[in-house]
C-alpha cells in the first residue's frame, strides 16, 4: 500500500479548465472528515454526501493549497471561484431556470461547511455572492433575473451587498443613502461602509431610502459598476477576510434607472432582511468549516508533539479540551442544520432559529478555533500553520450580517412579544 | 460507433485515511472509516466519460461488486456522467473474500451479457494493490489487453494504447473488444457538478446476484494474517566511506 501512496502521491501533469488542479503531495491541513464522531456527512441523504464529497474535494485541491497566499497577497481569487460557479456553486439555491442549481438551504448549508475548510473568506465572499444572486432571482421581475441571474450564477459578474453605512450598522433602518426619482431614474446619494467584494464586483444590491424614516421608507436598487457617480473609498486592512477586498461605496448624483428597482419603493428593508436570514446560516456554516478542520489540526497535531516524554494526546486536560470542542462542534452543526431547515420550509420560527444559529454557533466556533491554536502552542500563533487563519478569518462571523448583540435583539423580541 | 464500455469501480477506504490493524490481526478496521471510490478507478470513469463526450463510444456503464453501501460509488460515477449502473450484491462473508479472480469472473459475465466493446478498469485497487482483475478479465474473455494506459486513443475498430513500463513508454495496437486497465497519469478527473449529481438521481442501477451470472464468489485464498510494517529502526552513523562498505557486507547487503 506504500508504494501505491507513494505514486497517488505523485504529481499530475496538466490541469484542464474544469478539471482539477491535483496536488496529490497531501496537504495535511485537509483531512476530509476523517473521525467518526465529528464526520459532517452523519445523517445526510447519499445526494447530500455527494455535494459535500465535491465541495470538500474542490476544497482541498482548489482551495486550501492557495489560503495562505491569498490572505498574505490579499488576492481576490477570481479563477478559483470561477471554477467552483462552473461546479454550481455560484447561484446554489438559485432557481434553475437563470442558471442556478436550485438547491435547498440544507444542501447550501453542508456545501458553504465543506468549502470553508479550504479557505474561509473566500467561501464568505461566494455565500454572500449567492445572497444577492438570491435576492434578484426571489424579488426581481423577470426582466432584472434574466439579465444579472445568468451571469451572477456563472461568476461571470460578482455581486456586493450593501446596507451597512458609516452612520448606521446594527441600526440598519436608520441608513441615509438617499435615492430620489427624477423621471425614469433614481439619482442616489450616500455612501455605504465596509463592503465586501466592493470595487471589485460588478453588481451592488443597494438599500437605500425613496420614501420617508424607518424601515419603510427603504427600497432596494441594483447598481451595475461603471454607473457615472459609482464610486469606491480605499481598500480596508483587515485582520482577516483577506481575500476579498472590503471598501466604502460612494454615491454621488449616481443615476440608477428604474427599472432596477427590486420589488417595490418600500420593500427594501424586508428583502435586505430575508437575504440575511439565509446570510446568517451561511455564515454560521462558514464557522463549522473552520471549527471542523481546526479540531482536526488540532488533534494531529496533539498526536505528533511531544512534551514531558509523551505526546500531548496523553493529557488529560487536552484530551477533556478536544473533546469539548467536538461537542460544540456537533452541537453547532446540529443547530445550523435545523435553522437550514425552518427556512427552507418557512416556518415560523425560522427567523429566529436562523438567530440563534448565527449567534450560537459563531460564537462557539471561535472558541473552538481560538482552543485549536492554543493547543498548538507557539507554533500556533506562526502564519506558517493554518490554524491561525481560521481564527482570523471567523472572527469577524459574530459582527457582520448582523452582530451577535443584534442576533439577542431579534431573539429576545420574538421571545417577549408572545406574552 | 455503438460501443458500449463497461467500467468497474471499486469502494476502498479513503486515501487519506490512517489505516489501523483490527486487533485480531484478521484484517483492517473498516467499520466507521470513510470510503471513497479507488482513485485510479475514477480514472477509468473519466475516461470512459471522454470517450463518450468524443462521441466514440454509445453508453458508459458503471459496476461494482459488494454490499448495499457501493451504491454511493456507483452513484458518483453516474454524477461524472456515466449512463447507468450495476450493483453485483456480494454481501458479508462473500464480500469479505472477495478478490480479483471472482470479479474478474463477474465482469467477463457481464461484458457478455452487456454485449461491451470495450472494459476500462483501474489498473489496481489501493487497499490489496492487487493489480490482476484487468489482466484476468482479459483472459477470460480471450480479449487483448492495454494495461497501465497513460494515453488511449481508438483508430477505426482498433485501440492504441500507451503503457507506462518499467522501462520507459510502450505504444500497442490492440483489437477491440479489449481491455484497458487506467494507469495515474491517463487523465485528471473531473469534479462532478452539482445540477449532474442532481441528474444521476433519475439514472438506473440495476442490481444482480453473482448466481444470475453463474460465477462462484467462494475464494480460494485464505488470509492467514495481517499485520502493520515493522516500527523503523534508528539507522547507525560511520565516519568513512570504507566504514560503509564494511558494515553493508556485514549486514550481506553487498
Amino acid at each position: 500500500m506504500a508504494a501505491t501512496r507513494a505514486l497517488v502521491r505523485g504529481v499530475r501533469l496538466g490541469s484542464y479548465s474544469i478539471g482539477r488542479s491535483r496536488s496529490l503531495i497531501f496537504n495535511s491541513v485537509q483531512r476530509r472528515g476523517i473521525a467518526a464522531c465529528v464526520d459532517p456527512s452523519i445523517g445526510l441523504t447519499d445526494e447530500q454526501k455527494e455535494f459535500q464529497k465535491v465541495a470538500f474535494d474542490f476544497a482541498a485541491n482548489e482551495m486550501a493549497p492557495h489560503m495562505a497566499e491569498w490572505d498574505q497577497k490579499e488576492m481576490f481569487p477570481v479563477e478559483a471561484m470561477r471554477k467552483a460557479a462552473q461546479l454550481g456553486f455560484g447561484g446554489i439555491y438559485v432557481n434553475p431556470d437563470v442558471g442556478g442549481s436550485g438547491l435547498s438551504r440544507l444542501d447550501t448549508s453542508i456545501i458553504f461547511e465543506a468549502l470553508s475548510t479550504g479557505c474561509v473568506s473566500t467561501t464568505a465572499y461566494i455565500s454572500i455572492h449567492n445572497m444577492c444572486a438570491w435576492m434578484i432571482d426571489t424579488f426581481g421581475n423577470n426582466e432584472q433575473r434574466e439579465k444579472f441571474c445568468p451571469d451572477l450564477c456563472s461568476m461571470q459578474k460578482f455581486a456586493s451587498y450593501c446596507l451597512t453605512e458609516p452612520g448606521s450598522g446594527s441600526d440598519a433602518a436608520s441608513l441615509l443613502t438617499s435615492a430620489k426619482l427624477q423621471g425614469d431614474h433614481y439619482i442616489l446619494n450616500g455612501t455605504k461602509a465596509f463592503i465586501s467584494g466592493g470595487g471589485d464586483t460588478d453588481v451592488y444590491v443597494v438599500m437605500c431610502r425613496t420614501g420617508g424614516k424607518g424601515p419603510k421608507g427603504i427600497s432596494c436598487l441594483v447598481v451595475e459598476k461603471g454607473t457615472p457617480g459609482l464610486s469606491f473609498g480605499k481598500k480596508e486592512k483587515k485582520v482577516g477576510w483577506n481575500s476579498q477586498p472590503t471598501r466604502a461605496v460612494i454615491f454621488e448624483d449616481c443615476a440608477v434607472p428604474v427599472t432596477n428597482l427590486l420589488g417595490a419603493e418600500g420593500e427594501g428593508f424586508n428583502i435586505a432582511m430575508k437575504g440575511l436570514n439565509g446570510g446568517r446560516i451561511n455564515i454560521a456554516s462558514c464557522s463549522l468549516g473552520a471549527a471542523h478542520a481546526s479540531v482536526l489540526l488540532a488533534r494531529d497535531h496533539m498526536c505528533v508533539r511531544k512534551q514531558f516524554g509523551e505526546t500531548l494526546s496523553n493529557s488529560q486536560f487536552l484530551q477533556f479540551k478536544l473533546a469539548e470542542m467536538a461537542t460544540k462542534l456537533v452541537a453547532s452543526r446540529l443547530l445550523v442544520r435545523q435553522a437550514a431547515v425552518a427556512l427552507q420550509e418557512g416556518r415560523p420560527d425560522a427567523v429566529s432559529l436562523c438567530s440563534m444559529a448565527k449567534l450560537f454557533v459563531t460564537d462557539e466556533c471561535f472558541s473552538i478555533c481560538n482552543q485549536a491554536l492554543q493547543i498548538h502552542g507557539g507554533y500556533g500563533y506562526l502564519k506558517d500553520y493554518a490554524v491561525q487563519q481560521y481564527v482570523r478569518d471567523i472572527r469577524v462571523h459574530q459582527i457582520l450580517e448582523g452582530t451577535n448583540e443584534v442576533m439577542r435583539m431579534i431573539i429576545a423580541r420574538s421571545l417577549l412579544t408572545e406574552s | 460507433m455503438s460501443a458500449r464500455v463497461l467500467v468497474g469501480v471499486k469502494r476502498v477506504i479513503d486515501y487519506a485515511v490512517k489505516i489501523r490493524v483490527k486487533p485480531d490481526h484478521t484484517g483492517v478496521v473498516t467499520d466507521g472509516v470513510k470510503h471513497s471510490m479507488n482513485p485510479f478507478c475514477e480514472i477509468a470513469v473519466e475516461e470512459a466519460v471522454k470517450l463518450k463526450e468524443k462521441k466514440l463510444v454509445k453508453e458508459v456503464v458503471a459496476v461494482s461488486c459488494g454490499p448495499q453501501q457501493v451504491q454511493e460509488t456507483i452513484r458518483t460515477a453516474l454524477a461524472m456522467g456515466a449512463d447507468r449502473g450495476i450493483h453485483v450484491e456480494v454481501s458479508g462473508k462473500d464480500y469479505e473474500t472477495l478478490g480479483p479472480l471472482q470479479v474478474s469472473k463477474i465482469l467477463a459475465a457481464l461484458a457478455k451479457k452487456e454485449q461491451a466493446d470495450l472494459i476500462i478498469l483501474g489498473k489496481q485497487a489501493i487497499d490489496d494493490d492487487c493489480n490482476q482483475t484487468g489482466q484476468m478479465t482479459a483472459a477470460l474473455l480471450d480479449w487483448p489487453q492495454g494495461t497501465f494506459a497513460s494515453e488511449v486513443n481508438i483508430e477505426a475498430d482498433k485501440l492504441k494504447v500507451v503503457r507506462e513500463v518499467d522501462g520507459g513508454l510502450e505504444t500497442i495496437k490492440i483489437k477491440l473488444p479489449a481491455v484497458v486497465t487506467a494507469d495515474l497519469r491517463l487523465n485528471t478527473p473531473r469534479y462532478a457538478t452539482l445540477p449532474n449529481i442532481m441528474k444521476a438521481k433519475k439514472k438506473k442501477i440495476a442490481n444482480v446476484k453473482p448466481a444470475d451470472l453463474g460465477v462462484d464468489v467462494s475464494s480460494r485464498l485464505e488470509v492467514l494474517k495481517v499485520d502493520e510494517p515493522p516500527q523503523r529502526q534508528g539507522g547507525v552513523k560511520v565516519e568513512t566511506v570504507n566504514d560503509l562498505v564494511r558494515k553493508l557486507k556485514e549486514a550481506g547487503r553487498i
